[in-house]
Formats: structure tokens, C-alpha cells, sequence
């Protein structure tokens, strides 16, 4: 047929096809449906509703438990004058900096790199120890990082045997431990999808990069990370994602203290609204939150785009 | 797909149906048996758990047709507090009967968690029993009674004649001065030095207990305290504000009282309590007239001979003024909830629960001062508690928190200022000033005044 064969007697039967193609689209996605449903009632209508409760003074008690009233943007004006408020943010930044970006990241993809070449022995073991704190629910990792640290912990009995008194961790370095402990707890994550990224690297490539006098690093730096930027990006938002709104491991191990130390901003807005009662000023700092993974995740989605596809 | 949706839609109808049809029925006013629910807080008080027990069995046996769904919520009593509101604000889970903190029971009757008792208090013969200081405790800011009071509280000094024995000081100990009490706790860290010499509690984990066990009992009696003015406008800029904190500096900065391990932690007033004070590893503790509660043959932790070990002194003023004593008051009530559906069965309830007997009973088991005047004078409950004197003639002197509903949220912003102070975040004076903001950001700068 060509081109311009167009009969007249086509038109309706090619109408009715399309007909035809658009009903069956519309009766494929209707499976999606429910999913979309749930997600609609379970993620966005939380949203939703914290977004206009942070608009509002409700509290847990007080005359505006019963009847809370619009406030405009009150919440967020006097969260923005607070005092505690910008060592929250610069606490949630350094915690997600230093615990996911930096610790998790390049711990992962070290111990990635390093089972790659280490022995089948040797990495399966390493991988079952990493993976085991990984695989611990969220509360109990978060005891038995403070039992790691806490004063009497493992940490200084460990230091006690070659003499060296060890401080109170959680006391003198609260950030440091609460970093190290989300380290330990989610570097399996990323060393992951690493060592499945790293696997996806033709040899053949690093090979003749080899050949060509490459030196391992360059090798790494120049050939093996831009060809895994993709699950650099992936892993670098979800790690991200996940710090943000870490909130049990820091609550066992120091409930955000000494003083406001280490109050980060889930830290923060839990207090606010459960402890201060305040739940419409703890949800303009839930709703700060939201923005600010926004924020992160737009970020790494331009930035680490490749560029050709 | 599409019989399972229509099956799944049965399903959550039928289960609603079968939900309302439950509300439903406990609604009834009629002869069918309905149920109360009643709610306290169970922070690891045994004489509690067992006086509420006791009372339901009681009145169970006395009202045939009405259950009692005793609820006790088991943790920290600032969880308890947050885990009541929850309760309180949705209709299906709020209880009928509530053991409220009297500090909560304005900002609760405002909030609407609690139902008026005007109507039922004026049919209760015993209602009389109670003097109206004690009444006005359980009044809202509208004025009408929202909680009927178990009993009231004090606070002072308790220490170890044991310890003091071992330290060279004489005992019946009677500080006059804040400075008596700190040279007495060095005088314990020089010559016993492996017991803790002074527990003030100060900080956000314990709570409500750093204010009122802590800073209150320092803030009412230092020259120039308090929180409010006589007309109830908050303070700003109180030298008794710095002075007070400078006290608890003093305490911490010293290493007179506890370390960071104990004061950071939401077990602190429970080691101290049933661990360091009978095993002898506390000398002195700025604590509530209801500690013993812990020591009784029913509690987990049973110390008889605590009869001969403790003894109290009173909280001195700063320099001795005024009548050279200070203490804080508070104490619990029993409220119905708002959303209730039986609002006689459970006042019936607390009438039981408060009844001369039951009402003697906690105030022996629980340690509680009497608020009833036929109890307050039982021969039974005065041999009963050989501090009953001591704890009542530091009623003249006691202080009450605030009644106001912003009082929790300021109480928050003390702990905050005694645990920058604390843990050296702070200086007195700084944490002083962080506090006057907080404070009029929270009343507002009209309900403020300038302190001396």
C-alpha cells in the first residue's frame, strides 16, 4: 500500500481502529488503578494534610486542640526566627553529609571495589557481616550502637584493654556517633548496589585502558565511575533520602542531646509536636523536610544526568 | 479483578457496619451492661497499679451492669501525657475516666478532653471533705471543676543519715542557707567519695520532674524568683531566674551531682529512686514527699528499713529569707473524659475511687499528702507516715505551678535552660536570656513583665 492510498473507505475502519487501541489502552491501565488509589489515600493525603496542618496552630492540648484556626504562614515565620532552628538544619546537614554522601557512599563502594578483587571467602564474609547490620530492624541496631558507645560500652572496654580511658561518646561527641553508627547501618545498602553496578562494567573496557598505561586509580576515576554514574546518582538520592529522615537511631542513642547537640530537624519537629504539643509548628518542620529532600534529589538528578542516552 | 474489588468493598462496608455497630450499642443508656474505660499512667508504680485494681473490683462488684476497661499506660509520665492527647482526640479511643496531672488540667479542659463535674459535685455529699484551695486545683479557666484531687505533694530534702554518719555531719540536718546545702555536699564528696553528694534533677529527660523536683524548688525560693508576677504576667530578666541556675551550674560544674550518663538518660528518677537510695549511693536528693512509694512491701523494689535510713530536712530559701523555707506542690486528679457517653458511670467512678477508705488507702500505699479533711486527720493515716507532719507544715510555704494552659510549654523551656547550664552550653546568664525569649515568644510580649 502506499502512501497515498488513502480511500475514503479507510477512514472509518481506521477511526474505529484507534477507537479500538484507546479503549484497550484505557482497559490496561485499569489494573494500576488500585495502586494509584492507595498511593492517592496512604502518601498523598498525608502530605496533603501536613502541608495545611503546618498553616494552622493545632496542638495536642490547650484551647487549640479543639478548634485550630488558620494562621497563615505564622509556623514557618517563627520557625525561621527560633533560635534552635538553624543548628537543626546545619545537624541534619553535617549528619547527611557525613553519614550518607561521604560515609556510606565511599565506605560502599570501597568494600564494593576491594570484594571484587578480594578472595570469595573473604568478601563473602565481610558481605554477610555489612549486610547483617543492614538487615537488623532499625530499633535494635540503634541499641546496640549505643550499647557500642554509651560509656561502659564495647568501644571503651575495647580501649580500656590498651589503656586508653575513653570519654563518653554520646556525651562529648554526640554527632560523631550518631554518624558513625548510620555508617555502620547503612553502608551495606550502598556497597549493593555498587558491587551490582561494578559487575556491569565490561572488562574488556578497563582492559584496554590498562593496556594503554592507565594506573588503577585513573582507571577508576576516569573509565569505572563515569560508566556507573547512573547508580551513583540512584544510590546518592535514596541513601540521601533515607539519612533525611532518620530518627530512632538518634532518638535511642541520644534523644537529640546533650542540650540541642545533636537535634536534628525529624529530631526537632517530634519534639515540637509531641513533646511541646505544638503539632501545627512540628509539621511546618515535617513540611521543611519535604522540601528540603526536594531540594536534594533535584540536585542529584541534574547534576549526575548523563549526557547522552 | 473486578468480583474481587466488589468483594473487597463488601468486605470494608460489612467490617464499618460491624464498627458502628459496636459504637452503637456501648452508646446505650438502658440496662444493657455497658463498659468504662479508665486511664492512668503506670511509671513503675506498683501502689498505683494496685489501688486502681482495687477500686475496679469494688466498684464492678457494687454496679453489676456497668465494666471497667482499666487501662494503665505503661512508660514515662511525659509519655503518658502525649499518649493521653492522642487518646483524647479522636472520639473511638478517648476513655471515660482520667488520672490527670492537675499541672494538664486546664490546658486539657480547654482543648475539650474533659467534661464539666459541676452537675454531679453538687449531688456528692463528700465534696465537702475538701478545702477550696484544693477545689480550685481541679477548676478550669472557665471556672466550672473539670478533676477532683487524689491527693496533694511536697518536696524537699531527703538524705542519708548513714552517710552523713560517715561524712561527720550532725544529724537532725537543717540547712538554712543555699550555700549550707552546697557545703554540705562537698563536705560528703571530700569524705565519702564514692556516693553521689546532691541530686538536683535538672534537664529534658526527666521532664516535668527537672522542673518541679529542680528549678522550682530553687526559683520559689530564691530572692527575686518565681515564674509569674502577682497578677500572673510571666517574668523576663529575673535575677532569682539566674541565681537559680547558677545553683544548678554550681551543683554540675562541681561534680556534686550526677554525671551526664544518669542525667541524660529517661530513667534517671527511677535509678535514683529505687537504686542509688537504697543501696546508699545517694547522700542527699531534692525530691517529692511520695518517693516512700517506692519502698513499700508491694513495690518492686522493697526497702523497709528505709524508716531508719531517710530522714528530710526543708528546702532553705536562698539566704534564709522569708520564713527560710520553700517547697512546690502538685499532685494528680481524677477527671471524666469529654467525649464521654456515660458521664455518670464514671463519675460514680471517681466517687468510689475517692471515698474516705479508698481515698486513706493511696495516701498511705501511694505517699501522698490527704487532700480530704476526715483523712488528713485519720488516727490510721497519721501513725501511718511518720513525715505526715513534717510534709504538712511545709504547706504554708509551697508553691503551685502556674495554672495556666501555657504552663507546660513553658515548663519545656526551664528544662531546656537548666540542661544548656548543665552541660556547659551555657552560662546562667545566657541560658537565662534564651529562656525570656522562648518564654515571651510562647505567652506573648503583653503577658510578660520585666522581674527584678
Amino acid at each position: 500500500m502506499t502512501s497515498s492510498a488513502t480511500t475514503p473507505a479507510d477512514h472509518p475502519l481506521r477511526a474505529r481502529r484507534t477507537r479500538v487501541l484507546r479503549a484497550r489502552k484505557v482497559a490496561r491501565s485499569l489494573p494500576l488503578l488500585p495502586s494509584i488509589v492507595l498511593i492517592a489515600i496512604f502518601l498523598l493525603g498525608p502530605i496533603i494534610s501536613s502541608f495545611y496542618g503546618s498553616f494552622t496552630n493545632s496542638a495536642l492540648t490547650g484551647a487549640a486542640a479543639q478548634n485550630p484556626s488558620f494562621v497563615g504562614f505564622d509556623n514557618y515565620v517563627n520557625l525561621f526566627k527560633s533560635p534552635g532552628f538553624p543548628g537543626a538544619v546545619i545537624l541534619t546537614i553535617v549528619f547527611i553529609f557525613g553519614s550518607a554522601v561521604i560515609g556510606q557512599n565511599v565506605v560502599g563502594m570501597l568494600l564494593a571495589a576491594l570484594m571484587r578483587s578480594g578472595g570469595s571467602v573473604v568478601s563473602a564474609i565481610v558481605g554477610t557481616a555489612v549486610v547483617a547490620a543492614w538487615v537488623l530492624p532499625e530499633i535494635v541496631s540503634a541499641f546496640a550502637a549505643y550499647a557500642f558507645f554509651s560509656e561502659q560500652g564495647t568501644l571503651n572496654n575495647l580501649l580500656s584493654l590498651v589503656g586508653i580511658d575513653g570519654p563518653n561518646w554520646l556525651f562529648t561527641f554526640p554527632m560523631l556517633s550518631v554518624i558513625l553508627a548510620n555508617i555502620w547501618r547503612g553502608t551495606a545498602f550502598s556497597m549493593l548496589v555498587y558491587s551490582a553496578a561494578l559487575q556491569d562494567v565490561p572488562p574488556e573496557i578497563t582492559e584496554a585502558a590498562e593496556m594503554d598505561g592507565a594506573s588503577g586509580a585513573k582507571r577508576f576515576f576516569l573509565i569505572t565511575v563515569p560508566m556507573i554514574r547512573g547508580s551513583i546518582s540512584t544510590n546518592l538520592m535514596l541513601t540521601t533520602l533515607q539519612t533525611l529522615s532518620v530518627f530512632t537511631l538518634i532518638f535511642v542513642m541520644t534523644a537529640g542531646g546533650p542540650g540541642t547537640a545533636s537535634t536534628t530537624l525529624p529530631l526537632l519537629a517530634y519534639q515540637e509536636a509531641f513533646k511541646f504539643s505544638q503539632l501545627g509548628y512540628g509539621t511546618a518542620i515535617a513540611t521543611i523536610l519535604l522540601l528540603v529532600g526536594a531540594v536534594f534529589s533535584f540536585i542529584y538528578i541534574r547534576a549526575l544526568k548523563p549526557e547522552v542516552d | 479483578m473486578k468480583n474481587k474489588m466488589i468483594g473487597a468493598a463488601a468486605a470494608v462496608l460489612a467490617v464499618s457496619a460491624a464498627l458502628t455497630g459496636c459504637s452503637g450499642s456501648s452508646q446505650g443508656q438502658g440496662d444493657a451492661p455497658k463498659t468504662i474505660k479508665v486511664v492512668y499512667s503506670d511509671s513503675n508504680s506498683a501502689a498505683l497499679v494496685s489501688w486502681f485494681t482495687d477500686v475496679t473490683a469494688q466498684f464492678e462488684k457494687s454496679n453489676p451492669n456497668i465494666k471497667v476497661d482499666l487501662e494503665p499506660i505503661k512508660g514515662a509520665v511525659t509519655d503518658y501525657y502525649t499518649k493521653l492527647a492522642l487518646m483524647n482526640s479522636n472520639p473511638s479511643t478517648a476513655p471515660d475516666v482520667i488520672y490527670e496531672d492537675s499541672f494538664q488540667l486546664k490546658s486539657d479542659a480547654e482543648a475539650g478532653y474533659l467534661a464539666p463535674l459541676d452537675a454531679n459535685l453538687a449531688g456528692w455529699g463528700d465534696w465537702s471533705q475538701y478545702s477550696d484551695s484544693v477545689k480550685r486545683a481541679g477548676q478550669g479557666s472557665d471556672g466550672k471543676t473539670y478533676g477532683v484531687s487524689v491527693g496533694t505533694d511536697a518536696r524537699a530534702l531527703w538524705y542519708n543519715k548513714e552517710i552523713f554518719a560517715k561524712a561527720g555531719i550532725a544529724v537532725p540536718w537543717q540547712p538554712k542557707t543555699w550555700d549550707d546545702v552546697l557545703n554540705t555536699a562537698r563536705t560528703i564528696k571530700s569524705k565519702v567519695p564514692d556516693v553521689t553528694p546532691l541530686n538536683v534533677y535538672s534537664g529534658t529527660a526527666n521532664g516535668e520532674g527537672s522542673s518541679t523536683q529542680g528549678f522550682l524548688m530553687l526559683d520559689y525560693g530564691a530572692k527575686n524568683g518565681g515564674l509569674t508576677d502577682t497578677s500572673g504576667k510571666w517574668l523576663t530578666g529575673s535575677t532569682g531566674f539566674v541565681h537559680s541556675l547558677g545553683f544548678v551550674d554550681t551543683v554540675y560544674s562541681e561534680k556534686l551531682g550526677y554525671g551526664p550518663q544518669v542525667t541524660s538518660s529517661t530513667n534517671y528518677s527511677t535509678q535514683v529512686r529505687t537504686q542509688d537510695l537504697p543501696a546508699g549511693k545517694l547522700a542527699i536528693d531534692l525530691d517529692g514527699s511520695y518517693i516512700p512509694q517506692n519502698w513499700g512491701a508491694t513495690a518492686a523494689t522493697p526497702w523497709p528499713e528505709w524508716k531508719n535510713v531517710m530522714a528530710v530536712a526543708a528546702m532553705p530559701t536562698e539566704a534564709g529569707q522569708a520564713h527560710g523555707q520553700n517547697s512546690v506542690s502538685g499532685g494528680w486528679t481524677l477527671a471524666v473524659g469529654g467525649k464521654t457517653k456515660a458521664q455518670d458511670a464514671a463519675f460514680s467512678f471517681i466517687s468510689t475511687a475517692l471515698n474516705k477508705d479508698n481515698a486513706k488507702k493511696l495516701a498511705i500505699n501511694y505517699s501522698l499528702i490527704p487532700v480530704r479533711h476526715d483523712v488528713a486527720t485519720d488516727p490510721g493515716y497519721l501513725a501511718s507516715d511518720k513525715n505526715a507532719a513534717f510534709f504538712a507544715g511545709l504547706i504554708p510555704d509551697t508553691h503551685f505551678r502556674p495554672a495556666t494552659s501555657q504552663y507546660a510549654q513553658v515548663s519545656s523551656q526551664i528544662q531546656v535552660a537548666t540542661e544548656a547550664v548543665m552541660t556547659g552550653q551555657q552560662s546562667p546568664a545566657d541560658a537565662a536570656k534564651a529562656y525570656d525569649n522562648a518564654v515571651t515568644g510562647i505567652v506573648g510580649a503583653d503577658n510578660t513583665t520585666k522581674g527584678k
